[in-house]
């Protein structure tokens, strides 16, 4: 089924605007700054495709973030994601319009939907990337993308097949600054009566009080690893954390001990953070957890083993027994916060 | 009910460590393990077969040595292992893999009888894409159930079967038509013992092994020929080394200098120096 196609037929760079209950997720628009960057390498222009109902509304957003066109379709029975539903309009469109590149997010849905349009397309596609490079004279995608467990990174390529089709992990790729008043075209699909022979039907959607969105927009995490070595010392990060003002986060090996909820699960088959401070409490930092926090402003690592892989992307360290050192932390941090509230209130 | 899981055999990755010295990866004695969420799909096929009766056929792709994931399937209870097994299946992608299992169950159909769910784990352990279950389903043009948490009810005679689905933030009931391709997660079941006698017998089962040509597979479409996308480059990340910055001394020594430092460097969102105001 893989085929050579007219590599110049196939032009421009397109990114899945992921919507969720009617709202496009931000991680949307860190892809629009990618794409942008790679088009510009190439001189080509970038769009979003838009699907839902009511969400064509965003695209004055998308052209703000460095968008040039918007393809939007609208329907009622577009308004929850559906993989065989969207994965038609959106298999039609791309061989339709022949872009080049297609970024989705390494999302439940972007993972979903960019399998099921790779296979309709027969083209390639790279999963969960974490970097995005452009090889200028012959077009080709190179993305990077932790391997074999993220031990590793590989560079896939798929030079002969269009469009190349990559999903990228949210909060790796940097959100651009919007450039309020920046215009683009819109473009609106005819989308008939889809979804009327759909094999799927949600009933239900319930809202989670998100635990992993409270890790999004925490400044402060405190991360145990196995070295913390039972759930009962789970106190010693807990007491960290609330003293620095933080939430409290795990690896794999804690969250599928059942240490903690997977939704506080940091890394490569958790979430990705970038809190502006993160502290690394006896993780060792095998590449699947590194994957998940290294764009973190700053990294505070403690660790008994002076040459865990963790120390090599800490900015600062204590290599020494944990059950010694995160109690005297939090000691020291609670005397300096006593001593800045003092002050205040005295002052 | 037949049931069709797509099992893969994958190295414990969480057994692997990097060679601090050459900077490799070191795979010594890293036990090979049936990827952990496929156990999961296994065991809802086996629980379906124990409510409804039944076949349950289990399918992977890999060298001869994946015959052993296949025989802990089996000494869990699965009625036949099926390994795909040829040279030139190997260095696939996962459009080629997804094809080579594709050709597989097409064949199960024709030989064993229809296959009225497909299942398999959310994601290898390895690999990390996620991408064959749903490529699978789309090649079957069946409905893809992808990060199932539960099922909440199925009926094979009238083909219909309603799920719990986790995705972000939320959890999606989604009714559908059978056959479909379920994705199981972890959180869907626990996963069976086997019993000592069943462990032992399967040591001896046989395996159905099928190549390239067994399946009706075009070789042009199989393996490395039949990948769209290729691994340019592969390595291990540069370490940020000798950029950490060490603290040094007994515990309180070492933590009041760090916590000094954050404080100082303004790198603690919401502490200042003391003093730092009316400077």
């Amino acid at each position: 089924m893989p085929k050579n196609v007219n590599l110049d037929e196939w032009r421009g760079i397109w990114v899945y605007a992921e919507q969720r209950r009617g709202e496009v997720s931000p991680v949307t628009w860190e892809l629009v700054g990618a794409a942008r960057r790679l088009a510009d390498a190439v001189d080509t222009y970038v769009a979003v495709v838009l699907i839902g109902d009511g969400v064509g509304r965003y695209a004055e957003q998308a052209f703000a973030f460095g968008a040039d066109k918007a393809f939007v379709a609208e329907h009622p029975e577009l308004a929850e994601f559906r993989t065989e539903v969207y994965g038609r309009l959106v298999v039609d469109l791309v061989l339709e319009r022949k872009p080049e590149i297609f970024l989705l997010p390494a999302t439940t849905q972007g993972r979903d939907l960019a399998s099921t349009v790779a296979t309709d397309l027969a083209c390639g596609l790279t999963a969960d990337t974490t970097q995005l490079e452009m090889d200028v004279e012959k077009r080709m995608l190179l993305a990077t993308r932790p391997t074999f467990g993220g031990q590793q990174l590989a560079t896939i390529t798929s030079a002969r097949w269009r469009p190349q089709m990559a999903t990228v992990r949210p909060k790796v790729m940097p959100r651009p600054e919007p450039v309020p008043g920046r215009t683009g075209e819109v473009i609106r699909l005819e989308v008939g009566d889809v979804g009327a022979d759909a094999p799927t039907r949600v009933l239900r959607v319930v809202e989670e009080s998100n635990e992993s969105r409270i890790l999004d927009e925490a400044d402060v995490i405190v991360a145990a690893g196995r070295g913390i070595g039972s759930k009962a010392n789970l106190y010693l990060v807990e007491e960290l954390a609330e003293a620095l003002g933080g939430q409290v986060a795990g690896s794999r090996p804690v969250c599928d001990a059942g240490w903690l909820p997977k939704a506080r699960q940091i890394g490569q088959t958790g979430i990705t953070v970038r809190p502006k401070l993160y502290v690394a409490v006896g993780i060792s930092g095998a590449i699947q957890h590194v994957v998940g926090m290294m764009q973190s402003g700053t990294i505070v690592a403690i660790n008994a083993d002076p040459k865990a892989p963790i120390f090599q992307v800490a900015h600062v360290g204590i290599v020494g027994d944990l059950f010694k050192v995160v109690p005297a932390l939090t000691q020291a941090v609670r005397q300096r916060g006593r001593r800045a509230v003092l002050e205040t209130v005295g002052g | 009910m037949h049931a069709v899981v797509c099992i893969k055999q994958v190295p414990d990755t969480t057994e692997v460590r990097i060679d601090p010295v050459t900077g490799t990866l070191d795979r010594r004695g890293v036990p090979n393990i049936v990827n952990p969420e496929d156990l999961h799909a296994l065991e809802a096929a086996l629980e379906f077969r124990d409510r409804f009766g039944g076949r349950v056929t289990v399918l992977t792709m890999g060298p001869n040595f994946a015959a052993s994931a296949l025989r802990e399937c089996l000494a869990l209870g699965a009625d036949e292992g099926i390994l795909l097994t040829d040279r030139r299946f190997a260095a696939a992608d996962t459009f080629a893999t997804t094809y080579a299992l594709w050709t597989a169950i097409q064949k199960i159909e024709r030989e064993r009888g229809p296959v009225d769910v497909v299942l398999t784990g959310r994601y290898a352990l390895d690999g990390d894409t996620g991408q064959v279950g749903p490529g699978l389903a789309r090649r079957l043009k069946v409905p893809l159930l992808s990060y199932v948490t539960a099922v909440e009810s199925v009926d094979f005679q009238a083909r219909r079967i309603v799920v719990r689905r986790h995705v972000e933030g939320a959890t999606v009931t989604l009714e559908s038509r059978l056959p479909a391709v379920l994705t199981c997660s972890a959180d869907l079941n626990r996963v069976r013992y086997a019993p000592l006698p069943a462990l032992l017998a399967a040591q001896e089962a046989e395996v159905t092994t099928w190549t390239v040509d067994d399946v009706g597979a075009d070789p042009e479409q199989c393996g490395l020929k039949g990948s769209p996308t290729i691994v340019s480059k592969s390595f291990v990340p540069e370490p940020r080394a000798g950029s950490c910055r060490f603290f040094e001394g007994e515990p309180e020594t070492a933590a009041a200098a760090l916590v000094d430092f954050l404080i100082e460097q303004e790198k603690i969102p919401g502490f200042e120096l003391a003093g730092a105001k009316e400077a």
